[in-house]
């Protein structure tokens, strides 16, 4: 079990290591973030009465276009003077990549979201924050950095693979953007139950463990030489 | 051979388009736009067993690493991307007569646009892979994910839609009380249809096989 831990975490802290040296991922991703923000302030006229009903979408939307603006960096490092070959020479199992880059994906989004949210809650007196949210977020962003980093590892290898990674990715992510809004959105205005927040929680669940037992494997069979 | 085929093909497509137009009633309350219906439903039959075709096809792939199962799924994808096209161009084509609006985020409508997208996906990472090996290894891990993935889309669309809206259709289900000469006039549809398919995947199997032979150098066999 030791042997099979270790890798990820060394892989993981690789990269979180370059991206405190470089901030390349975090600072364009954050920034980016917030731009969709203050657009979407102007094109949907944002005010204290809608903001509830607006909240969710705006914030999913701009934690999933930074998530992909992250996700398409996340190997662009790795192609560098061909270290990519070199981590997969690694005596590590293909898994053991796979979820060092899924981690440390998952905190620098996990990063960029709680950096957005309280200057989202600043811009537009939001102040439905929860633990119930919170808790909503991180298991919408485990799917997306599961899903990503599998798309990001093919995207890398494809012509023009700055448009083929959102391609790939936002109709496979389809469902869990469903869930995560109906969710949030329940959790924000308080209209909806219990039960109706626990379906959707739940879809997001169903979502998250098929794809952390489906992604590795694919990862495995993409990276084959 | 594939020529007799070809024109057992072309012979039901006939009797089909006369089925459609001369033979069929006219539906009472929709009028002719009714019989875009034999077109649309055969097409997305096509479409599903299409993209099961490509399912199986990946996995095979992925197993044996022959060639022809990845023949089979992307020649399957190609044709499955071209009738989910034609449902989805059908289908507001009719409703906006007979519903009223061209779209609804209805949970059918919307799974099959969301399965158009992966499909389209699907060929794009192909014609953009570097190496033809790659192309197939990533389409085949594509085609299996959008099966697998189908149901949650269904699901979540499906809760969301009940939250959201409920459709109200302005003329009864269509399904309901079909006329014995229209439920004919549908399954002969589906078997031309079906036929076609058949043909079409038959021919784009072939073609793909002589593009491995090109690629490879052998010698073609002008004959085949």
């Amino acid at each position: 079990m030791r042997e099979f831990i270790r890798p990820i975490f060394v892989i993981a802290w690789k990269d979180i290591m370059l991206e405190l040296r470089t901030k390349d991922i975090m600072v364009s991703a954050l920034i980016f973030a917030l731009m969709v923000i203050v657009i979407f302030n102007f094109a949907l006229n944002i005010t204290p009465a809608t903001v509830e009903y607006l909240a969710p979408g705006i914030l999913w939307l701009a934690f999933a276009f930074a998530g992909v603006l992250a996700m398409g960096r996340a190997f662009i490092a790795e192609g560098d003077k061909g270290s990519l070959d070199g981590l997969l020479l690694c005596p590590v199992s293909r898994d053991a990549i796979f979820f060092g880059k899924m981690i440390s994906m998952f905190i620098f989004m996990v990063v960029i979201e709680s950096l957005v949210l309280p200057i989202f809650v600043v811009l537009f007196n939001f102040d439905s924050i929860s633990f119930n949210l919170i808790g909503i977020i991180f298991l919408g962003t485990l799917g997306f950095a599961t899903v990503g980093t599998l798309f990001s590892a093919i995207a890398f290898n494809l012509r023009s693979r700055e448009i083929m990674l959102p391609l790939l990715f936002f109709p496979v992510v389809t469902p869990i953007i469903i869930g995560v809004v109906e969710a949030s959105s329940g959790v924000i205005t308080d209209t909806v139950n219990i039960i109706g927040i626990g379906r959707w929680v739940g879809l997001i669940v169903v979502f998250d463990a098929i794809f952390l037992v489906v992604c590795p494997w694919a990862f495995g069979v993409a990276m084959e030489e | 051979m594939r020529f007799l085929f070809l024109l057992v093909v072309f012979i039901l497509l006939s009797i089909n388009v006369f089925l459609i137009f001369m033979w069929a009633p006219t539906e009472v309350h929709m009028g002719h736009v009714q019989r875009i219906f034999y077109i649309h439903v055969p097409s997305a039959w096509i479409a599903f067993l299409a993209f099961g075709i490509v399912f199986f096809g990946s996995i095979q792939y992925l197993r044996t690493r022959e060639q022809k199962w990845d023949n089979l799924a992307s020649a399957s994808a190609e044709l499955g991307v071209v009738f989910t096209t034609l449902v989805l161009i059908t289908g507001p084509i009719w409703a906006k007569p007979v519903w009223g609006i061209w779209w609804t985020w209805d949970v059918r409508l919307t799974t099959t646009l969301v399965l158009w997208l992966i499909y389209v996906s699907y060929l794009m990472v192909r014609s953009y892979s570097g190496n033809h090996y790659q192309g197939s290894r990533y389409s085949a891990i594509l085609g299996i994910i959008g099966v697998i993935n189908l149901p949650l889309v269904y699901f979540a669309v499906n809760w969301w839609n009940s939250q959201h809206q409920r459709l109200v259709l302005g003329v009864g289900s269509t399904e309901s009380g079909l006329h014995p000469d229209m439920k004919t006039t549908l399954y002969f549809s589906l078997l031309a249809f079906s036929s076609l398919f058949v043909y079409l995947l038959w021919f784009r199997v072939s073609l793909k096989r002589t593009e491995d032979m090109v690629r490879q150098n052998v010698p073609l066999d002008m004959d085949n």
